[in-house]
Parts: structure tokens; C-alpha cells; sequence
């Protein structure tokens, strides 16, 4: 089975800290990590390689030095590695991400199932792995936490809902999407990074895609950011400090007065 | 192409506003040929801009012009009329958050003197129509198919795609459930058309007709306004109780209209073999009304006992950040948080738990939300509407005692 893994670069959110009187990021903390949840991605990509002999080409999208993650995933069992990358890109927005790469995977050919992480940890929208398989007119399954079985026709996954799971089978090329209770993801191995390091990482420009212009980047990108503001974070309402029957107790009659307790 | 965002050298000044404007790091200052030597001035790397336009509101030279380009696939808007809701069901139950949108796209209607319409998918579930229009709907299009007996992504896409096709609203709210945001963006994709995640509130430009959808962006820091200018529909996700439920006026008249679809012609390529309920879905801290939830702090599994003893006085439910998942104190069910569930309880209670900002942004639009932690500096104890400074195993047992003692008299 061939395997496709799209990734994303995202700021490491972990050391992220936000300048308390603009409230915005500190930009020297934002350095960059693979999306944590396309890490599983990448494993369960590497688990149906082990089991039915394949390949894992992963792919993402972004500026030059989006290398690196490609070659974290490389590290822990990817096989191939695909930059996407243009100036034209810029600015894309979900539909305008989900065209181009879906554009890149024509390309590349080949492939059994493409596996996305649930969604990126700086959108958080969880939009791009759907929109993928619907440009390439292919059936997806999201929130994917259990592959059943698969076989060179169809595979059976379990779709994780809110009241329970979802059993469901699909024919082949399917596009899944991937929450974190599917694996636990495998630390590199020294041997991987050793491969990681000499790996070439092959190139996708908007040409050799062969993009609608007009389909990409800030132009083809139907959603615009109009503005963007700060929200207003109110510094702590009320402090309770001292002993801690006397916190409790003053706590607890401020509740009562506000009339919490007693809805 | 790309990048549209331009620093003019000429009106530049090298205030450095607009640096600590941009949440994406995308401004540096450098000397520029040419230029007075001892001056540094903006520029924008190209590579992290993404013409967000916060550096042109901040740049009080004018010295950044945005320049948007307009898409030529922009539609003709005028054809496109009327606000839609999605009517997700599953398991012939209409989801919660249905309510809430009609309640708000009511509003929206209203400012766009148009009608609100909810559309219903499903099989055998035509009798639920009543109360959606009980709730605000004009009219509701019902889509009846044993095809749609559950929810599989490609009829689901197909039969929607179909009706927008054929009655063309201008906007289309769908709830941020599992579902939503399933085919939402596969139904966006296959009509080229916008669709914003997560929005929290909703404005109408009358001029326009653009519906200003604002959602929370990296981690609920910054706030970002979104546009879907020249494209229809105009499509948002809204997640569970961001807005309240409308109010239900019985017998209220409207409109149910069959729209009839060949089973047989719809994409149909998946197969729905079964379903299991989750018996620990029972926690289903996502509709709980009161979460009392702990992190690290509580530095062993049994602690979440006293948790829990809190959590029944208000007949809540008990959650855990990431710290205490991985930790082994708490199933991966109760997680709340970035890789978690997120949360919009009346009344959060974080016990042991320091605020890191992949937590906060699961429990953001909590209405009240109260700390318990021994340092009082932690960002959790810093934004919380009440912070309690203390051991959480000394106060919340006098937590306890106190309010027994009020309830029983």
C-alpha cells in the first residue's frame, strides 16, 4: 500500500508566551515544531507500510525551511519527503491549501491512502484533509481513531464520535483523517535521523503542479482576514488568599451571593 | 501574486509599530540601500506574512499599503439569498447547537430582511421539521432517504451541494460537531466557496451583505475577522452553547419542503456497518454545565476523588488537562484542551492546573472560571474570574464542608 502523509509546520505553541500588556505572541518563542497530531499521522503511515509493504511519501506545503518537518517524519519511518512550496502560495486559506496540495498528490500518483493529522494546532480548523479528498473526488472518513483491516480494495475504520464510534468502510483511495487515540508514535531511531539527515527532499513548485493561477495563494483564497484585534482578557476578577478554611469560606459565601449555588 | 502586503520605503519611518503589531513575527527591521544609513526600516518576510493587515491598522505613517486582489471566480452575490442552518441529527435526535444557530441566524436574517431556512438530512426524520420552525425557521428543507440513515460524508456532500446549487443561500451556518466539520469543508470544496472554523460571533456588513465572521486564532491570543467577499454561499462553523438557544414559540407557521434526490445518482461510496455506543461517553464533558477539573497539581490518580466529590455538589463532571492524562491519573475521555475536548461549561474549576495555553484555549468561552493553585503567578490564577490561592487538598474539602452546610439548611 502506498501511503500519502500530508503535514504541517506549526509554531511550537508549547513555548509560546504572550506579552501580557499587548497580548500578543512573543515572537522569539515561536519556533517551529511538526503539528502534534500529525504525528500519528505519520505513524499509522509507517504501521500500514510495515504490514502491506509500500511506501510513505509525506508531503506539506509551505516556505523552504518547512523541510525540517518533513524530514522529523522521514526520522520515524517516511520514506519520501515533498515540499510544495511557491511564493504563489502565500496567503492560502484553507480551500486555496486543499487545492494545491490536492494538485501535488496528482502528481506524486500512486497512492492507496492519504492520511491527515485531525487538524493543525495554530487553525485548529480541521478543514484542509476533507477539502483535500473532495478536490480529488475521493471519499474520506474523519476522526478516524481504528483502522479495522485494510486490504489492496477497502479498508474498515472506527470514527470516533461524540456518543461513541462509528464503523465504516470505504473503498480504496480513501483519504483519512486521524485522532490521537489511533497509536502512540515511535521515537526516531538513530538510524532514521542518520537516514533523515541525507534524505533529498524533492520540490514542488506551482508550475510543476500545474495550478490554476488564480486557484492559489491569497487570489484563489475565497476567505479574507478583514482585521485582526486582541480580545479582551480581563486580569483576574477576584483574589482569595490566606488560610485555607478562610479562603474556602469566603469563597464560597461569594458564591452564594452571586446566586451560582443556588441555580 | 501571493504577497500583498508592501512596505512604502518613502512614508516608512522606522518606528518599529508595526513589529510588535504582527502576531506572526513576519517584520524586521533592516538598513535599506540607498537610504539614510543610520536608519533601519520594515520590512515584511514574505515567507511568514499572511496578509492578516494587523501592521496596516498599527502603522500610523501609512506607510503599508495592502493590496487585495480580487478572485475572478467571484460569483454574482445578488443571485444568492437567504440564511441557512444545518439541522444536524444523529440518531433522529437534533443536535443542541442547532438551536443556538437558528437563534442566531434569526438575527442575521433579520438584519438581511431575509428568511431563515434549516436544512434537515436524514431518514424517517421529517416529524423533527415542527420544532425547528417552533425555533425560528421559515422554512425547512427536508432531504428523506434510507441512504441518510447515517451520517456517511459523500451523500451527506452530495445532497447538500445539490440544494445550495439549486436554491443558492448566502450563508450557511453548520454546527462545530464531529459531523460539521467533517463535510463542511469537503461541501466547500466541491462548491469553491469559504468556509470559516469555529466563529464566535457574527456581524453583517448591510452595505455588502458580507457576514463578518470572527474566530479565535492561535489559541484564542488574537481574534481574526473573516470575509468571504466575492464567493457564495458564505459558510461558518459555530461550536455547542457559543450561542444561546432560541426561544421555542409552539405551532409557529412556516414552510417544510420535500426536496426529492435519486438515491440511486447520489456519491455514494463509503459503507455504514455499525455503531458502538460508548459506554464512557457517559462523561460527556462536553454538555456538562460544571466541570471541575484537574492537572498536575493533583499529583496522584486518587485525587481526582476529591474532585469528584466537588464536581456532584454541582452535579458536574470531572475533567483533566493533558498533564494528568499522560500522567495515567485520567482517561483520555476527560481530556480538555488543545489535543482534547474543548469546554464551555458555566463554571470551570481548575484545580493543580498552571493555564498553559494549550489548556486555556479548550475552556475559553467557560463563563466563570475559578483556579485553585499554590502559585499565585501561574496564568490560570492570572485570568481566572475567581483565583483562589492555597493547597487544593486543604481548600476543597472546606469547600465541600461549606457548601454541605449551606444546602443543608
Amino acid at each position: 500500500m502506498n501511503v500519502i502523509v500530508c503535514i504541517k509546520q506549526v509554531p511550537n505553541t508549547a513555548n509560546v508566551q504572550v506579552d501580557p500588556e499587548t497580548g500578543r505572541l512573543k515572537r522569539d518563542s515561536a519556533d517551529s515544531i511538526i503539528n502534534p497530531l500529525d504525528e500519528y499521522a505519520v505513524e499509522e503511515g509507517v504501521r500500514i507500510k510495515e504490514r502491506t509493504n509500500g511506501k510513505v511519501t509525506v508531503i506539506t506545503m509551505g516556505p523552504a525551511q518547512a523541510e525540517s518537518v518533513l524530514r522529523v517524519a522521514i526520522s520515524r519511518g517516511a520514506d519520501e519527503a515533498v515540499l510544495v512550496s511557491d511564493k504563489a502560495f502565500c496567503g492560502a486559506d484553507t480551500l486555496a491549501t486543499s487545492y494545491t496540495l490536492s494538485c501535488a498528490i496528482k502528481v506524486i500518483g500512486n497512492y492507496d491512502i492519504i492520511i491527515c493529522g485531525k487538524q493543525a494546532s495554530d487553525g485548529d480548523t480541521a478543514q484542509t484533509g476533507p477539502g483535500i479528498a473532495g478536490m480529488l473526488d475521493i471519499p474520506h472518513v474523519s476522526y478516524v481513531k481504528k483502522i479495522e483491516s485494510v486490504d489492496d480494495k477497502s479498508i474498515k475504520v472506527e470514527r470516533s464520535m461524540e456518543d461513541g464510534c462509528d464503523l465504516i468502510e470505504s473503498p480504496i483511495p480513501v483519504l483519512l483523517t486521524v485522532v490521537k487515540e489511533i497509536n502512540s508514535p515511535r521515537m526516531a531511531s538513530l538510524k532514521g535521523k542518520m537516514v533523515a539527515k541525507k534524505a533529498v527532499i524533492k520540490t514542488l513548485d506551482a508550475i510543476s503542479i500545474g495550478v490554476d493561477v488564480e486557484k492559489i495563494g491569497f487570489k484563489g483564497s475565497p476567505t479574507q482576514v478583514m482585521k485582526v484585534f486582541t480580545p479582551h482578557i480581563e486580569i483576574c476578577g477576584e483574589k482569595f488568599s490566606g488560610q485555607a478554611h478562610e479562603v474556602a469560606s469566603a469563597f464560597v459565601k461569594k458564591l452564594s451571593n452571586t446566586g451560582i449555588l443556588q441555580k | 501574486m501571493g504577497s500583498v502586503v508592501k512596505i512604502l520605503n518613502d512614508r516608512c519611518i522606522g518606528c518599529g509599530t508595526c513589529i510588535d503589531a504582527c502576531p506572526f513575527a513576519a517584520i524586521l527591521m533592516m538598513k535599506r540601500p540607498g537610504h539614510d544609513s543610520k536608519i533601519e526600516l520594515a520590512v515584511i518576510d514574505s515567507n511568514k506574512c499572511l496578509c492578516c493587515g494587523a501592521c496596516v491598522q498599527a502603522c500610523e505613517s501609512n506607510a503599508i499599503e495592502f493590496v487585495k486582489s480580487v478572485s475572478r471566480d467571484a460569483v454574482d452575490r445578488n443571485l444568492y439569498n437567504g440564511v441557512w442552518v444545518y439541522a444536524e441529527q444523529r440518531h433522529s435526535e437534533i443536535a443542541d447547537v442547532v438551536y443556538e444557530l437558528l437563534n442566531d441566524g434569526k438575527r442575521l436574517a433579520n438584519k438581511l430582511n431575509t428568511t431563515l431556512s434549516a436544512v434537515l438530512i436524514g431518514s424517517g426524520i421529517k416529524s423533527n421539521a415542527q420544532g425547528l420552525i417552533d425555533s425560528g425557521a421559515d422554512k425547512v428543507y427536508v432531504c428523506q432517504d434510507p441512504v441518510f440513515d447515517n451520517f456517511q460524508d459523500d451523500p451527506y456532500t452530495d445532497v447538500f451541494v445539490q440544494l445550495i446549487e439549486k436554491e443558492k443561500p448566502e450563508i450557511v451556518l453548520i454546527g462545530a460537531t464531529n459531523i460539521g466539520r467533517s463535510f463542511a469543508p469537503r461541501i466547500a470544496a466541491k462548491i469553491g466557496t469559504g468556509l470559516t472554523a469555529d466563529c464566535t460571533s457574527f456581524e453583517i456588513d448591510l452595505q455588502t451583505r458580507n457576514l463578518q465572521q470572527t474566530r479565535p486564532a492561535f489559541g484564542g491570543n488574537i481574534m481574526a475577522t473573516v470575509l468571504t467577499p466575492s464567493h457564495r454561499p458564505q459558510m461558518a462553523t459555530v461550536r455547542h452553547k457559543v450561542f444561546k438557544a432560541a426561544k421555542v414559540e409552539k405551532n409557529r407557521k412556516g414552510e417544510i419542503v420535500d426536496f426529492k434526490v435519486d438515491a440511486k445518482t447520489l456519491v455514494n461510496r463509503t459503507k455504514f456497518l455499525g455503531f458502538v455506543k460508548d459506554l464512557g461517553a457517559i462523561v460527556n464533558i462536553t454538555d456538562a454545565n460544571v466541570i471541575v477539573a484537574g492537572g498536575r497539581g493533583v499529583g496522584k490518580g486518587e485525587g481526582f476523588k476529591l474532585l469528584e466529590e466537588l464536581a456532584n455538589l454541582f452535579n458536574g463532571v470531572v475533567g483533566a488537562s493533558k498533564a494528568a492524562v499522560d500522567a495515567g491519573w485520567m482517561s483520555y475521555a476527560h481530556q480538555i484542551g488543545q489535543t482534547g475536548k474543548t469546554v464551555t461549561p458555566r463554571i470551570y474549576i481548575a484545580c493543580g492546573i498552571s493555564g498553559q495555553i494549550q489548556h486555556t484555549v479548550g475552556i475559553n468561552s467557560s463563563n466563570i472560571i475559578i483556579a485553585i493553585n499554590k502559585d499565585a503567578t501561574c496564568p490560570m490564577m492570572q485570568t481566572a474570574t475567581y483565583a483562589l490561592e492555597g493547597d487544593l487538598y486543604e481548600i476543597i474539602p472546606n469547600i465541600i464542608k461549606e457548601i454541605k452546610s449551606i444546602k443543608d439548611n
